[in-house]
Order: structure tokens, then C-alpha cells, then sequence
């Protein structure tokens, strides 16, 4: 194992008791201060593989150190270093956000003096201070969220791991908490994420795993991972309506609507080109933008390759686009 | 935000802040339902002082060379701590389980005897809040003599921490809310009754009495009602060894379980 790594996973296999083999040979090291994400489609093994490093799970075999913490051995030291917010909400509903907060930090040895400072600073820091005295249950699904976020980080730990935070958020408040996990990673904190917004990992994450059917399908750079990406299409809004798509040799063009556009370009063609021709050809181009993110592109392409069927990758094109998969 | 730093990691600190933290969240909750955890008690107690104590005793005439009303009132105080500590430590963690928000303390770095302890704690708690409180209702309806205080304490230390790991057990195996309520139900309540709250064994016929010296209540009961009116129907000694080694045996069961992650981790 790798100890100087903020997570170091090898050889991890989970069997179920109904002998659902969920991890078949994990090998991954995360670094610190890293911003990683951790993707995959539904019963991949993602919620596992973290409940197994929080120790909500018992793992069949293989080891799992955290900063150098061998749960096996020390777990206790390990468990030290982690704060999670997991998939699904798991504070007692008839608590405050104060006291679900400030409990917490107390579980992690966090006086509750000290408890109280981190408190208010991390409840204003996500816009939940109002609601200190409110019952959790009244919350709504995004200041829930924002409830175990802020829970995981009072004792200020070194590794965040994020199970779909952004999970039925809208759109303002998930870019507010990008904003925050942002800070919090410049500021040290190695984040591990996990999330069906493909958008979210490219824009927050360096490095990127893709688990699939209980195995790594992918490990890498996540700028490596989007330059593999051979042909992406855009998607150009028009001024005026044509009847049929124009011809533009060496590109595959066709109309969505009579204003719409879709152009594949390949990494070896340019949009200067593109352009050029459409001018010529005296078409209008309003806007443009890409037909889906690219790393949904490899993400769907990769587990496609990996024998899942269509509705897999129709369920997560869904969930890119902002439904849940 | 302050920048995370590398800063070294005090097990033993984090442990006693910890289980402060689960004693101090139990105490939140007692107090946050005290209609639910505190009222029941008194008003039980009160209904059997006016019916048993009051309207029936009369006829009992003396029991143990006490007038009725003395002879019940440590059986009422000790039925209401063992049903309190129980039911707390049950339902606190059962919830804590149902809610998912045991959670919280699974990815804490708080070894499981801490939680045990805390939970137990907070059982304890609990029992010993019910308990003034029904001391309190008694002394509206009798006088209670102290005999031996050492022993009141003891046994009622004693008997909540069995009936906290008790009602902690229960709720590790409980899937639902009907296995949290079938011990109390089934099994609790009859041991309670047939424990020598309201009698003397001495009045049963002798195979009765054998039979009883089998239930643990009636030596926890009476172990505490000596330290109230220096009168017992057993060893009060043994009592005691007896109290002792189902906390330990209790203990050690439930670290197991709970290091085995039964009915807790997957």
C-alpha cells in the first residue's frame, strides 16, 4: 500500500451474504489535496467501495489504509481522518441542525465549545444559520444536503468523500456548493466524489475513476481522460430555418429541428473551418454549444463497451441532463 | 476557513469526548419527550399506590413486618427503572438504527465498547430519572425508611446497567418495531409481576418459590428493598454476584455482535 496516499485501496472484494460479488479486485491510491471522482452507473460498487473505507460495510478481503492508517489495524486512526456525507440522509429528523451538527463534532472529540464556533461558521458557510433551531425534518432536500456537508466537516477532516452531494439540488444551489468544495479543497482537504452529474466531476475533479461491474474500468488525469475523447458533436443554434442540412464535405452534419444544427467534429478538424463554410454558405449561427458533456461521452462509451444495456446509458444521459438516474 | 492541518490524533481524548456526547445527546432526548419517558412512570405508580396500595392493601394487612404500602413501594421504584432503562436503551438505538443515524457514530472513530457504554449510560440515566420520580410519587403515599444506602444505590446502578445492555441487545437484533416491543411485552412485564413487586415468595407454595428464585427480577427487587426496609427474600449477596455477572456476560455478548458489525454493518 501506498502511505503516503490520502486513500490506498488493494485487492478490495466485497461478497455479499447472498454471494452478489460487489468489489472484485480494487486497486486504487488517491492523493492528498487531490479532487477525485469516483463514477460509475448504478451497482457499480462506488457506495460500497466507500462504505467499506467508512467501515459501514465489512470487506471480504484486502487492505485499505487512509493517510497511512491501516484500518485493520487502526481503524479508529483512519476513521479519524474521514468525514462523509453519504448517499442518503441519515441524521435523527427530530434534531436541530445545531445540535445534529454540534453532536457530531463531539464524536470526533471535538469540545463542545469548540463545537459551537465550527457550528455557526459552517451552517453560514452554508446558508443554513437561519435554520439552526429548526426541526432537520422541516429542512428541504437541498438544505438536507447542505446539513450533512456541513456535518462531515467539523472536525475538519482531511479527507471529504462525497456520495452524490448534489443529488435533487437545483442547479443554484449545487453550483454554490461547488463553489464551497472548491474552497475547502484549495484550502488541503482531499475530496473524493461521487456523483451522477457528469458536468460536476469534469468541472471540480483533477483525477477520475471509473468503476464498473466491481473493478476500475478507468484510472487517470481527468484532462488525460477528455483528450481521448476522438469526436464530439456540437450542437448550433441557427437564425434562420433551413430545410435540409447543408453539405459540408468531411463532416457529418444533420438537422434536429429547422434551426437546429448538429455538426460532429473530430479532434483532428477545427470549428474556424466550420464556421467558414457555413458563412459561405450564408447560414446565421446564434450559438453553439456541446451535444452532452464531454466526459459523459466517455463515460457512456466506456460502459457501453462493457456490455450494459442501452437503458443503462439512457438512465445516465437522463441523469447527466439533470434527472436522476 | 482555517487550512487543514496534520494534527495528532487523541484516541483517549476523542473517546471521552465521545461517549460525553452520546450521554449528553440521550439526556437531550429524555428531556426533548419527557411526556413519553418521565410522565408514564408517575402515573402508574400513582394508580398502583391508590388501587394496591390504598384500596386493597388495607385488607393485605402486613407483609414482611411492614404495612403494605411500605412493602411495594422499592418494587414499584425498581419496576420503573428496569422497565425505563430498558426501553430507553432499546428504543434510543433502535431509532438511532431505523433512522440510519447510528451512522453518525459507525464512521466516528469511537470504538463499539464506548457506544455500548454511552447507550448504557444514557439507559442508566433514564432509569434513574424515572426512579426519583416515583420516589418522589411514593413519598405522597408513605414513608420510606433507608437501611442501607450503599444498597439502594447499588442495586439500582446495578439493575438499570443490566436492563440498559438488556434493551441495547434487543435492539442490535431488531428489524422492526414489533421485535422492540416483544421482549417488554413477553418477557419483561410477566418477570416483573411474578419478581416479587407486590408479594413476599414466602407466601407461594414451595415448588412456586423454587421457580422463582430463577427469575433475576426478584433478586434485583429484593436486593433494593433490603436497602430500604433491611428485609429480603434472597441472598442479597448473591443478588448482587448475580446482577454483576449478567452486566459482564451481557457486555461482552453485545462487543461481540457489535465487532462482528450483526445487525449494524453489512
Amino acid at each position: 500500500m501506498n502511505s503516503r496516499s490520502a486513500l490506498s485501496v488493494r485487492g478490495l472484494i466485497k461478497t455479499y451474504k447472498n454471494g452478489v460479488q460487489a468489489l472484485k479486485g480494487i486497486d486504487l491510491d488517491v492523493a492528498p489535496g487531490d479532487f477525485f471522482a469516483l463514477l460509475g452507473p448504478n451497482g457499480a460498487g462506488k457506495t460500497t467501495l466507500i462504505g467499506i473505507v467508512t467501515s459501514l460495510v465489512n470487506k471480504t478481503a484486502g487492505k485499505v489504509s487512509v493517510f497511512g492508517h491501516d484500518i485493520d489495524v487502526q481503524l479508529d486512526a483512519a476513521k479519524a481522518c474521514i468525514g462523509v456525507v453519504p448517499q442518503e440522509v441519515n441524521f435523527n429528523m427530530f434534531e436541530t441542525p445545531e445540535t445534529i451538527v454540534i453532536n457530531q463534532a463531539g464524536f470526533y472529540g471535538i469540545e463542545r465549545r469548540v463545537a459551537r464556533q465550527r457550528a455557526q461558521k459552517y451552517l453560514e458557510h452554508l446558508q443554513l444559520w437561519d435554520k439552526r433551531a429548526s426541526i432537520a425534518r422541516s429542512l428541504s432536500g437541498g438544505m438536507k444536503r447542505r446539513l450533512m456537508i456541513a456535518r462531515a466537516l467539523m472536525h475538519e477532516p482531511r479527507l471529504l468523500i462525497l456520495d452524490e452531494p448534489t443529488a435533487g439540488v437545483d442547479i443554484e444551489v449545487r453550483r454554490t456548493m461547488w463553489e464551497f468544495l472548491r474552497e475547502i479543497n484549495a484550502l488541503g482537504t482531499t475530496i473524493i466524489l461521487t456523483t451522477h452529474y457528469l458536468e460536476e466531476a469534469e468541472t471540480l475533479c483533477r483525477d477520475i475513476a471509473i468503476i464498473d461491474g466491481g473493478r476500475i474500468a478507468e484510472r487517470d488525469r481527468m484532462s488525460s481522460l477528455l483528450r481521448r475523447l476522438h469526436t464530439e458533436t456540437f450542437v448550433l443554434n441557427l437564425r434562420n430555418s433551413l430545410a435540409a442540412a447543408p453539405q459540408l464535405e468531411g463532416y457529418v452534419t444533420r438537422l434536429s429541428d429547422d434551426r437546429t444544427l448538429e455538426i460532429e467534429v473530430s479532434k483532428e478538424q477545427n470549428l474556424n473551418e466550420i464556421f467558414e463554410r457555413l458563412s459561405v454558405l450564408g447560414i446565421e449561427v446564434l450559438s453553439m454549444r456541446n451535444k452532452v458533456n464531454r466526459l459523459e461521452e466517455i463515460f457512456m462509451r466506456l460502459v457501453e463497451a462493457r456490455g450494459h444495456p442501452p437503458a443503462s446509458a439512457a438512465a445516465l444521459a437522463a441523469a447527466a441532463q439533470g434527472g436522476r438516474a | 476557513m482555517a487550512a487543514v492541518a496534520e494534527v495528532p490524533i487523541n484516541l483517549g481524548h476523542i473517546r471521552w469526548i465521545g461517549f460525553k456526547t452520546i450521554v449528553i445527546r440521550e439526556y437531550g432526548r429524555i428531556i426533548r419527550i419527557w411526556g413519553q419517558t418521565l410522565v408514564p412512570s408517575a402515573v402508574t405508580a400513582i394508580l398502583y399506590f391508590v388501587i394496591f396500595g390504598s384500596l386493597i392493601g388495607r385488607r393485605v394487612g402486613q407483609m414482611g413486618g411492614f404495612n403494605y404500602m411500605q412493602y411495594i413501594a422499592p418494587g414499584l421504584i425498581m419496576m420503573s427503572v428496569i422497565t425505563n432503562s430498558y426501553a430507553n436503551a432499546v428504543s434510543s438505538f433502535f431509532g438511532a438504527k431505523f433512522g440510519k443515524h447510528v451512522e453518525e457514530m459507525l464512521v466516528a472513530p469511537l470504538p463499539n465498547w464506548i457506544i455500548v457504554l454511552g447507550y448504557v449510560a444514557g439507559g442508566v440515566l433514564r432509569g434513574l430519572m424515572v426512579g426519583v420520580v416515583v420516589t418522589t410519587v411514593s413519598l405522597i403515599f408513605t414513608n420510606l425508611h433507608v437501611h442501607h444506602l450503599f444498597i439502594i444505590l447499588a442495586a439500582v446502578l446495578l439493575t438499570a446497567t443490566v436492563f440498559s445492555l438488556g434493551g441495547l441487545l434487543n435492539a442490535v437484533f431488531a428489524k422492526n418495531f414489533d421485535q422492540v416491543n416483544w421482549i417488554p411485552a413477553f418477557v419483561l412485564t410477566p418477570l416483573t409481576y411474578f419478581g416479587g413487586v407486590f408479594y413476599s415468595v414466602s407466601l407461594l407454595p414451595e415448588w412456586a418459590q423454587r421457580l422463582s428464585y430463577a427469575n433475576p427480577i426478584l433478586h434485583m427487587v429484593n436486593a433494593f428493598r433490603y436497602g430500604f426496609l433491611g428485609v429480603s427474600d434472597v441472598n442479597v449477596w448473591l443478588a448482587f454476584a448475580l446482577m454483576a455477572m449478567a452486566a459482564a456476560i451481557l457486555f461482552g455478548v453485545l462487543l461481540v455482535l457489535m465487532n462482528r458489525g450483526t445487525g449494524l454493518r453489512e
